[in-house]
């Protein structure tokens, strides 16, 4: 909402700065976003009288300048203006200042050889209103050296307000006045509007097909007007908060919007046929606007018509045809309500905003309707001369009359202030509303304007908004800290700790679009129907993600086409299975590229550069599961993986089939190769909602430890197997031996070469033993390494390397 | 007998001396007090003397092999460091060369997952729980149980994204603000009631400062006789420890949230100063956060009765308070994942904001 600080004083007497102005606005809830004071952004441009006008040596249409700014010298001015002449008056800027038709700013300059020490400006140079051809020309007695703006009378800041969508009744100047008033700032100028004495009855009649859609509807003729430009004053109003002059009748309409918060659509009388009707479109009618756009309308859209066709869109535009125009003589004014929702669906239905749409679907104040239309009928009067009719009212204007209780003990309740009673109501009554009743409960009239207040904390706002919540006093919360109990819950303390884990393997952690492409949602699982957008904000982002990794791979590649191709990336975030809330959950997913293993980042003196392998991802995933506390020897790791991954270089991790908790693995070249991903890229992704509930001890010791004080021995065995057999049998074979005595089994290297045959593999563990009561004697670690051996042997079908 | 002694004496104690290594050294021992040395064969001789020229011959020669003796340990210390010496210099390396890869220097936390954290630490000591919910939200939840009247302009004010119908005419939302996990709180847990609950909400709007996804924090407070300055005290305790700064001005402003009634916008007190924001200084104002009081219907909604209880409820947006506070101007690069940027702006693993630990090192 947009006004001037002069048209402001209209309604409101106040001789407080603008400064002053600006901040109770803000502190008042009508929040101050923009002012703009043309006279300021101006004020370099004087007022200037050429000397003389001679032609330009070496140019046919410029000509060279002497004009008198008031200085000791004349200045050299180079000028285009067909008007420029000598003895005229205009407007002229110097080097250094900022011209904003042109977004320039002026310097010293030589126009076809001749210096110029200025430039005499047009109106559009300066963003006013453009005048004809040329530059401005001044009356002889416009004052030498004014700013041209304080002369022209533009020395009138224009504020811009954001009106929150409850307060319609501030759309106005007036509303505006009135709510500072009631708030201590000024004194309200009320101007009571004198009603009309129409003469006849308005000949044309309205029938209201759909009373749901317009409860009421005012018309009145004026015959015999003359219209043409509005007075200056009105125009200047107009232009100021952005608004382009029309024609005196469609001005008054648009002055009235503002001012008054009453939107008003004028017909052109001779243009309209027989009866007006107030009906749904039909599908497929078509209306010319009068913002020169044509709109098909269909069955769900309100429209006021005549016997021809559409005439209006209602509530939010009018159409061309029977628009006002220079050549009007009789005129239709109509003053209407319209049913907020419907004005909304419609509005935006057609992506049609305008200032009537705007008010009309925050709601205009009823008993206004018939006063709004008595007041723009003494502007078309006053200035467009005519004779009025009398009102034809279709409908009835609806009662809004409501009496809310506001128990004067709610105040403090809800606000924490202690406001005496007297001060309760008085701010009330500044504000419109009537209050009665006695000290500890007011019963509390509300005007028809204040169509946002419905109950009792809605008046302790507007209580509170006047008084100022600024001096509220600040109260501490009664504590309730319970020391011991976790604030966090199990998946929201996982998620953090999956979090620092991951960036102390040293990646990094991303935070990718929830939404990813139709494409790589079914490349990953997902694009399911009702995970789909229906209007998403680019066809890149149209589907809910199932899966972390195609961000994370498409991070990466971003990062590579950077020139950063070895990285580390994870991501703890949710993903989306369908589309309940269970169907929602957290996951912890990271890939590795290139070189970006946990321990080499990339070529280094003191190792071995190599690419990631899925070990990496694997140990990723791990780790985060060892860090959640999940017992990773239980873990089952299983071949394969979901089909974005490798078929023979991924694993899946479960705690039996039906528990997968997650998979890791390189990925599918097919798979990169849809999604562009260029290099050596593994990943993994845990479900963290899968992830086993801790059990519930009763107690938070770990028990008690006894330190054996006999020495670990280690015996070394290679074992001769094919090359197809995991090497997690052997592991959990030799284990299987003996699970209080041997404590580790670790497999330190794997060989494969022609001795062995083509189809064999050699693999070595180191197994720890460590003796509890006794040191072992040389029998009893012959008779275990045996029992290792025929373990290994029969688990594998392989043998032991000799 | 005495001079031969003293002049051998003399000359092994000069070899002792010249010895230029351990091996050397131990051969003249081996010659001089091993067994079948020099010293040792002398003193063999011991027994065959008279009781009279023992008494004379034995002090002597016992003296003379500890003298030797002493140098012998004397000679092979000195040996024994100048070959460390030695060795010592012969190991020297090159310093400076550079280190491995440091994983736990390397990785980064993400400044929305740092500012959570912190957020959580100071909500955390004031009492606070963290709620959740879902990011697909029903039209109830998300707008109607919140007071937004169907039709209204203020479900317009949010940019929302639709899901695609449904065959029953059903359509979520994504969800455009956090507000919906108040509902769902409420009807979980009696008051009193104090959670935070920050999490993605979405809205279909793209600029240097929108983004389509972002992260808001909300915070509810419902118990009897709770008034608006239990929240102005919370939100100024909040800030101070958020911007981590003894004292900060606050300005409310009355704004509209349709769930919240009264409802203010709060302004922090700061300066603006080559391009950067001072929170808690100057006579500038910046808008943060949105807050209000508990609307009547919204408590009804979610099975409280507003007579007996009340509250507030405010939302910030994460994203927004991590620019401010660690000075990062785009917000679509939060979500760009680009190496640099989270090297810069990401923090370190172990760097846990806690409230006695301090949010921020």
């Amino acid at each position: 909402m947009k006004f001037t600080v002069s048209w402001l004083r209209d309604y409101l007497d106040f001789d407080d700065t603008l400064e002053a102005l600006l901040e109770k606005l803000t502190l008042i809830g009508l929040e101050v976003e923009e002012v703009e004071n043309v006279a300021e952004m101006l004020a370099a441009f004087k007022i200037v009288e050429v000397l003389s006008a001679e032609q330009h040596p070496d140019a046919d249409r410029l000509r060279v300048l002497s004009v008198n700014n008031g200085g000791e010298e004349p200045l050299q001015v180079v000028c285009g203006a067909p008007n420029a002449r000598a003895g005229m008056k205009g407007v002229l800027g110097l080097p250094g200042d900022y011209v904003p038709g042109l977004d320039i700013t002026l310097s010293v300059g030589k126009i076809r050889g001749v210096e110029s020490r200025g430039m005499m400006c047009s109106g559009g140079e300066l963003q006013l209103l453009d005048d004809g051809d040329g530059i401005l020309d001044l009356p002889d007695d416009a004052p030498l050296g004014t700013p041209y703006a304080v002369y022209a009378g533009l020395d009138d800041p224009v504020i811009e307000i954001g009106v929150t969508p409850n307060r319609p009744d501030v759309l106005s100047v007036y509303g505006i006045a009135r709510d500072l008033a009631a708030s201590g700032f000024g004194k309200l100028k009320n101007k009571p509007i004198p009603p009309v004495r129409g003469k006849g009855t308005c000949p044309v009649k309205v029938d209201i097909q759909e009373p749901d859609l317009c409860p009421a509807i005012a018309l009145r003729l004026v015959k015999g007007v003359k219209n043409g430009p509005s007075p200056d004053w009105m125009q200047k109003r107009l232009t100021a908060i952005g608004l382009r002059p029309i024609n005196t009748l469609v001005d008054i309409t648009n002055y009235m919007t503002f001012d008054r918060g009453r939107p008003l659509h004028v017909f052109d009388a001779a243009k309209v046929s027989g009866t007006l009707v107030v009906r749904a479109a039909k599908a497929g009618e078509e209306l010319s606007a009068l913002n020169d756009k044509s709109y098909t309308l269909d069955e769900t859209m309100g429209v006021i018509a005549d016997e021809k066709g559409v005439e209006s869109l209602a509530g939010i535009m009018g159409g061309a045809q029977s628009g006002a125009t220079d050549e009007t003589i009789d005129v239709l004014i109509e003053s209407a309500l319209w049913d907020p929702y419907q004005i909304a669906q419609t509005g935006r239905k057609l992506g049609l905003n305008s200032d009537a749409r705007y008010r009309f679907e925050r709601g205009v104040d009823p008993n206004f309707t018939l006063s709004g239309l008595d007041e723009a009928t003494h502007l078309v009067m006053e200035l467009c001369g005519g004779e009025p009719s009398e009102v034809y009212l279709a409908g009835e204007i609806p009662n809004v009359d409501k009496i809310v209780e506001l128990p004067i003990k709610e105040v403090k309740r809800l606000s924490g202030i202690d406001i005496e009673a007297r001060e309760i109501k008085a701010i009330l009554e500044l504000l419109g509303f009537w209050v009665s009743g006695s000290t500890s409960l007011f019963k509390v009239a509300i005007p028809s304007y204040r169509l946002d207040i419905f109950g009792k904390a809605d008046l302790i706002e507007e209580v509170v908004r006047i008084y100022g919540i600024n001096d509220l006093p600040s109260t501490p919360l009664p504590s309730m800290t319970k020391l011991g109990n976790s604030k966090l819950s199990l998946q929201q303390m996982r998620n953090r700790k999956a979090k620092r884990t991951l960036a102390a393997r040293g990646m990094m952690e991303a935070v990718t679009w929830s939404f990813i492409s139709k494409q790589e949602a079914i490349l990953f699982g997902g694009g399911a129907n009702e995970l789909q957008i229906a209007n998403p904000i680019s066809s890149d982002l149209s589907d809910m993600r199932p899966s972390l990794l195609p961000g994370l791979l498409k991070a990466a590649q971003r990062n590579a086409d950077r020139g950063f191709g070895d990285t580390a990336l994870f991501e703890v975030g949710q993903i989306f299975e369908n589309d309940t809330p269970e169907g929602q959950h957290d996951c912890a997913s990271g890939i590795r590229r290139e070189m970006a293993s946990h321990h080499i980042a990339t070529r280094h003196w003191a190792n071995e550069p190599q690419k990631v392998t899925l070990y990496d991802a694997k140990e990723d995933a791990l780790s985060v599961l060892a860090s959640l506390g999940v017992n990773i020897t239980n873990l089952q790791i299983v071949e394969g993986a979901p089909d974005y991954f490798h078929p023979g270089r991924s694993g899946t991790l479960q705690q039996g089939p039906k528990n997968i908790i997650g998979y890791f693995g390189a990925f599918h070249p097919r798979l990169l190769k849809e999604m562009d991903i260029e290099g050596t890229v593994v990943g993994f992704e845990l479900n963290l909602a899968a992830l086993p509930m801790p059990r519930k001890k009763g107690t938070k010791s770990k028990g008690a430890m006894i330190l054996s004080g006999l020495q670990p021995l280690h015996r070394d065995f290679a074992f001769i197997v094919d090359k197809n057999v995991q090497a997690e049998k052997i592991l959990k074979a030799a284990q299987g031996v003996n699970k209080n005595l041997i404590t580790d089994v670790m497999l330190f290297d794997i060989f494969e070469g022609a001795t062995l045959g083509e189809d064999k593999k050699s693999l070595a563990i180191d197994v720890t033993l460590q003796p509890n009561d006794k040191t072992m004697t040389d029998e009893e670690i012959e008779a275990v390494s045996n029992k290792i051996i025929l373990a290994v042997e029969k688990a594998t079908g392989g043998s032991l390397r000799h | 007998m005495s001079e031969d002694l003293a002049i051998l004496e003399q000359n092994l104690l000069s070899e002792i001396q010249n010895a230029s290594d351990e091996n050397t050294l131990e051969d003249i021992r081996i010659r001089a007090i091993g067994k079948k040395g020099i010293l040792s064969e002398k003193m063999k001789t011991l027994g065959k003397m008279t009781p009279e020229e023992r008494k004379e011959m034995g002090p002597i020669l016992n003296g003379l092999k500890g003298r030797i003796t002493e140098a012998l340990s004397t000679r092979k210390h000195i040996l024994e460091e100048e070959a460390l010496n030695v060795r010592l210099l012969r190991e020297k390396v090159d310093v400076t060369l550079p280190p491995r890869f440091d994983p736990i220097n390397e990785g980064r936390i993400h400044p929305v997952s740092q500012v959570i954290d912190e957020i959580t630490a100071i909500f955390g000591d004031m009492g606070f729980g963290v709620a959740d919910g879902p990011d697909l939200e029903t039209d109830y939840y998300n707008f109607t149980a919140l007071n937004f009247p169907e039709g209204h302009p203020a479900r317009e004010m949010h940019d929302t994204f639709f899901l695609k119908e449904k065959e029953d005419g059903e359509r979520l939302v994504l969800r455009t603000h956090t507000s919906p996990v108040q509902i769902r709180t409420m009807e979980k847990e009696e008051p009193p009631i104090r959670v935070i609950i920050p999490g993605r909400t979405y809205r279909c709007d793209s600029d240097q400062t929108h983004t389509p996804m972002f992260h808001q924090v909300e915070g509810l407070v419902i118990g009897e006789d709770i008034h608006m300055g239990h929240l102005k005290w919370t939100l100024e305790e909040f800030c101070k420890a958020f911007f981590e700064i003894l004292s900060v001005k606050l300005r409310f402003r009355p704004s509209f949230f349709p769930f919240t009634e009264p409802s203010m916008e709060v302004d922090v007190g700061c300066t603006f100063a080559q391009g950067e924001v001072k929170i808690g200084e100057g006579d500038d104002w910046m808008e943060i956060l949105g807050s209000g009081m508990v609307h009547p219907n919204v408590l009804k909604n979610g099975g409280i009765d507003p007579d007996k209880y009340s509250g507030f409820a405010f939302g910030v947006g994460i994203d927004r308070l991590a620019m401010l506070k660690y000075g990062a101007p785009d917000l679509r690069a939060f979500f760009d994942a680009d190496y640099r940027w989270m090297k810069h702006y990401g923090f370190r693993p172990l760097d846990i904001p806690s409230m006695v630990g301090g949010l921020s090192s």
